[in-house]
């Protein structure tokens, strides 16, 4: 089965967001990414641990109406760094966008250190920058390495 | 040194730790002779936590150079109390003051409160976080000791949560220095401050005895096991009695070892060594006005 086989499965959409080469098992954290819960009304569809030649497997994540905005992208370079994020308009790819990491990510993720500062209700957004072990606390500088989707603000 | 403010030992390079040293020298040859550096300057002392030595060297600093301070006064006592935010608190204060001295129990709470003012902000203490002027006055005490280059040095006790070992092991990374880190595993340095020490190249080791480096040791660099990290009081006992240093303890080390802390101590040195040559903890608790002299100086100029 090719990739282009694979694809086929999840359906075509007109106008949204396609996500390959997600790692397998990261679709629904892309969704909590993007804030979706299934209550918006959007529709989404997922592919999941489907055969991927670069990969060996991958997920793919489709969904309708919806475009990402940079700060989601920032996110998801977090999880899913060799993700491709394809912005489609009347069912053909418009832009096609090679995801790079940022140096920083400003108010997308709680700090897990429950003594930071940005947990203590101070006017202050969170800011952790992006290290080559994960991301870290601009405030507090606890290092998060794993599971950082568990520390999504959205 | 040309910094606005002092949030962590991180940003200050060799160059800017030299400077405050070297005009602190000035000032510990005679220290009331400067109250013309800075007549009528105002420094306001913000502390969310208890504090004797760091606010009263501070306190002491600022009028040694002619200044005066405020004082919030206790947590109790203030406007927090009544719900006020910290970033609101310093806005405040900024505008009585030249500079704030702030100590508080959050991690990031100097980085955050610098961002809402444009006077001088000195961290004093962020939770389990960073002591910069502290480290400030422990380089100036083991320089009069064992000089900062060529230095091997142990640092021991609970270097988890302690915010003085944090800043003096990021300041240390300026220097040729070998840092060996003593403690139990549950109290190891947090993983934030090996990735930096990690990333700076730091000569650094870590070990669960002490007697596997004290002979090699110019300084020893004890701080206390806090008894209130511990779930289990059996297990800290255990791990407090292993990191007691006393008379016979030193036997091993050499004659010229200085021993320091950044205090209060408990019961991990001893009264015994006091008396000996090496305790140097007293001297480096009197560094602390000289140092502060000198880092407020140079901030407020």
């Amino acid at each position: 089965m090719t990739e282009k086989d694979t694809e086929l499965r999840v359906s075509k959409i007109r106008d949204g967001t396609v996500i390959d080469h997600v790692p397998a098992g990261e679709a629904l954290h892309v969704l909590a990414i993007l804030g979706i819960d299934g209550s918006g009304g959007e529709s989404v569809s997922l592919g999941m641990n489907v055969p991927s030649g670069r990969m060996g497997q991958k997920d793919i994540v489709k969904v309708e109406g919806r475009e990402m905005s940079q700060a989601e992208l920032d996110v998801l370079s977090l999880i899913a760094p060799d993700a491709t994020v394809n912005i489609v308009r009347e069912y053909e790819v418009a832009e096609k966008t090679e995801i790079e990491p940022p140096a920083e990510v400003v108010g997308l993720l709680h700090c897990p250190n429950r003594h930071c500062i940005t947990n203590a209700g101070e006017p202050v957004e969170t800011r952790f920058d992006v290290i080559s072990e994960g991301v870290r606390c601009a405030y507090c500088e606890t290092i998060v390495r794993e599971d950082i989707t568990d520390h999504l603000a959205v | 040194m040309r910094h606005d403010h002092l949030l962590t030992a991180k940003q200050l390079s060799r160059a800017d730790i030299e400077e405050v040293l070297s005009r602190a020298r000035e000032f510990a040859d005679d220290p009331a002779a400067h109250a013309d550096r800075h007549p009528g300057a105002l420094l306001a002392l913000c502390f969310f936590e208890p504090s004797t030595r760091t606010k009263m060297s501070f306190e002491t600093a600022a009028k040694r150079l002619g200044g005066d301070v405020i004082d919030m006064g206790s947590v109790e006592s203030s406007s927090v109390k009544k719900g006020e935010s910290l970033a609101d608190t310093v806005r405040v204060i900024e505008g009585y003051a030249d500079g704030i001295v702030l100590r508080h129990p959050s991690q990031g709470a100097a980085q955050m409160a610098s961002e809402f003012v444009d006077v001088p902000l000195v961290n004093a203490g962020d939770g389990a976080g960073h002591h910069p002027s502290q480290t400030l006055l422990d380089l100036y005490t083991i320089d009069e000791h064992a000089g900062l280059d060529d230095l091997t040095i142990g640092i021991m006790g609970d270097l988890k949560y302690g915010r003085t070992v944090h800043s003096l092991a990021h300041a240390l990374t300026n220097f040729d220095a070998r840092q060996h880190f003593i403690s139990p595993e549950s109290l190891r340095l947090p993983r934030s401050v090996r990735y930096d020490l990690h990333e700076s190249g730091a000569n650094v080791r870590e070990h669960e005895d002490l007697e596997a480096v004290l002979s090699e040791l110019d300084v020893l660099y004890v701080t206390r096991i806090q008894r209130e990290r511990f779930p289990d009081e059996e297990e800290y006992e255990t791990v407090a009695g292993q990191y007691r240093i006393d008379a016979e303890t030193l036997d091993a080390a050499r004659d010229d070892l200085a021993v320091m802390h950044p205090l209060p101590r408990v019961d991990e040195i001893d009264p015994g060594v006091d008396d000996l040559p090496n305790a140097t903890y007293f001297d480096q608790a009197h560094n602390g006005v000289p140092v502060r002299m000198a880092l407020l100086d140079l901030l407020l100029e």
